[in-house]
């Protein structure tokens, strides 16, 4: 009963477990999902329309522009401590949003500032999002030689 | 006159339904899977890169606007846009094509969340 | 056998209990000795201020027990976060003796343990032995930043803000006179096991094999029966955590239906599709420490068996993909 013998799990007991897991919302969850996603990429697309009528932006510059204010708006509503509750309830809804990056940006830097400037708030700054940049420039650079060579 | 109204509103309806769309294709990965945060992130983010890859994302971008560059598969066809437009150039900037496009996110993301670090501290939290 | 017997009966004599806001909106909230209205205590750092509770802890259980601090021999004590530092820190403010114990949930009922050994031998008189846990300084060792906006899974318990101390005694006894201060009569020190559980969200299912484990050995070497006590109150199993203990221990032919309570499922008002309920060394450290306590003092309880389980992994551990070992200590605790 001990488990001191690691390859006699439990099979048994952990189907068990797995049989209690309370049920997934699926609908709620999607509904949820699919609403705020679209108002975050709709509040994209209202920056979007006033950059290009305002400053006259576009192409790439306009894009760029609009990135950076959706992550202004993602680390301001993170510091004001109402990212996370967002994302509570909306799931994949305030994640895949280039809000969502923002906030795993912004999170570990305000959480870790108390361990420092330099191994807190720098180190730990891309402990959530690091993944993306590391794999983003990877892939990305893949494309770029294989289109190269091509 | 109504006309020039009526694109916006289509242009919002598009970006709308796109975004919410990619949303909800992430929390059904979720839902099934149970990947985190940072997992779904990377996955989505590379489906922008492939996609892109194969000259995909762009019509989804053309068609939906920020329905499609918002989403972090948005990011993923930033890096590979622009990897693509430096392989134009030569090897230097096939190398360099990725992260010089997405540069401003990334420095948007370090300088404000430096900022908003340096104001606010976390919260403890109630549910 | 694992089970020891204390004949020179170890009393409990105050306890010290202090928690959060979101604590005291639930059972233990008139019970308590203090009840925080902001969780950061007036400190800066959550970790300080699970220091500045499990203080609180420790100087209220002297106080409450009539004591000072010179009284005291030992103070045993541990708490979840890396190298134990909420203890430690703790005890450099005082002035005796300090064994730091990890055992991570089960921490209180290893101390409690612990401490009625020592007296139990004659080596020390006065213990004091406490733990606590604080939900957000755990929430940034073990999960994520407090900001980053992920969900919660449904499996999820809540790491309980609170510091619970017990002050324990040795009064003599034996020559006839009563002492109103329950005793700690046994204690069955638990095997750690492991059924495989990976889920780091799914702790209740983790920890509930080796709590049945105890569970089952304490009342075979004992010969006593479920029904012998009042109540048992197990550690922090949540709500899921609970249904399944039920299930183990009623396979082997044990029924605690009637008897059973959790502390992580009593603490919080439990929507069960929602969340489980409470975990952390402080949820069974509070809810023993006050609730259970007060119970035992005014003789609503006479005979509770107390077993604390610990879910024994860390982000390094879980990184790795190792499954999550449980630990579970039973100490009884009877007036008598």
């Amino acid at each position: 009963m001990t488990g001191k013998n690691r390859e006699n799990y439990n099979k048994n007991y952990i189907a068990y477990v797995n049989s209690f897991d309370p049920p997934t919302k699926h609908f709620k969850n999607c509904f949820r999902a699919f609403i705020v996603g679209g108002f975050i990429c709709c509040i994209g697309q209202a920056i979007r329309v006033i950059f290009e009528e305002a400053f006259g932006l576009y192409g790439d510059e306009l894009s760029a522009a609009v990135s950076i204010a959706l992550i202004f708006l993602g680390t301001l509503l993170t510091g004001f401590g109402v990212y996370d509750r967002i994302g509570r309830n909306a799931g994949a809804g305030s994640i895949v949003p280039i809000t969502g990056f923002a906030n795993s940006v912004a999170s570990p830097a305000i959480e870790f500032k108390t361990e420092g400037l330099v191994y807190g708030l720098a180190a730990k700054m891309f402990v959530v999002a690091g993944p993306i940049i590391v794999y983003g420039v990877l892939a990305g650079t893949a494309v770029g030689l294989i289109y190269l060579f091509l | 006159m109504y006309e020039p109204y009526l694109q916006l509103l289509w242009g919002f309806l598009k970006a709308f339904v796109v975004g919410g769309a990619i949303c909800m294709i992430a929390q059904i990965v979720i839902n099934f899977t149970d990947l985190t945060a940072g997992k779904i992130l990377v996955t989505f983010m590379l489906a922008g890169v492939v996609l892109q890859g194969l000259g995909l994302y762009q019509y989804l971008v053309d068609f939906a606007g920020a329905g499609a560059t918002v989403p972090i598969s948005g990011f993923g066809y930033l890096l590979a846009n622009g990897a693509i437009k430096g392989a134009e150039k030569g090897f230097f900037g096939a190398f360099t094509g990725a992260l010089s496009s997405a540069s401003a996110g990334i420095s948007a993301a370090v300088i404000f969340s430096f900022l908003m670090a340096m104001v606010f501290k976390s919260k403890s939290k109630k549910n | 056998m694992q089970t020891v017997v204390f004949d020179k009966k170890p009393r409990i004599i105050g306890t010290g209990t202090i928690a959060g806001p979101k604590e005291c909106a639930g059972v233990v909230g008139k019970y308590v000795d203090k009840s925080l209205t902001d969780d950061t205590f007036g400190e800066s750092t959550y970790e300080k201020a699970e220091c500045k509770m499990l203080s609180y802890a420790v100087s209220k259980a002297i106080e409450n027990a009539g004591r000072t601090e010179k009284d005291v021999d030992l103070l045993v004590s541990g708490d979840l976060l890396n190298q134990i530092i909420s203890a430690s820190f703790t005890a450099r403010d005082y002035d005796f003796p300090f064994l730091g114990v990890y055992g991570a949930c089960s921490t209180m009922a290893e101390s409690m343990a612990i401490a009625a050994a020592f007296i139990n031998a004659g080596y020390y008189k006065n213990i004091v032995a406490a733990t606590g846990s604080h939900f957000s300084s755990a929430e940034r060792q073990y999960r994520y930043p407090l900001e980053l906006g992920n969900t919660r899974p449904p499996q999820a318990q809540w790491t309980v803000t609170g510091a619970g101390g017990a002050f324990i005694s040795y009064m003599g006894g034996g020559n006839g006179k009563k002492i109103n201060a329950p005793a700690i009569t046994m204690a069955t020190f638990g095997k750690v096991v492991d059924f495989g559980i990976t889920d780091v969200n799914n702790m209740g299912a983790a920890m509930c094999p080796s709590c049945a484990h105890t569970l089952l050995t304490h009342l075979t070497e004992t010969g006593r029966s479920a029904d012998y006590y009042d109540l048992i109150v197990t550690g922090d199993l949540g709500a899921l955590g609970s249904r399944i203990l039920k299930d183990l221990t009623w396979e082997k032919g044990v029924d605690i239906a009637d008897n059973h309570v959790d502390c992580g499922e009593i603490i919080y008002n439990v929507i069960e599709d929602e969340f489980q309920g409470g975990s952390g060394a402080g949820c069974s450290a509070v809810v023993f420490n006050s609730y259970i306590m007060d119970k035992l003092k005014t003789g609503a309880l006479n005979r509770v068996l107390f077993i604390a389980t610990g879910a024994l992994l860390s982000t390094v551990s879980s990184g790795q993909g190792e499954s999550i070992p449980g630990i579970a200590h039973a100490v009884a605790i009877e007036n008598i």
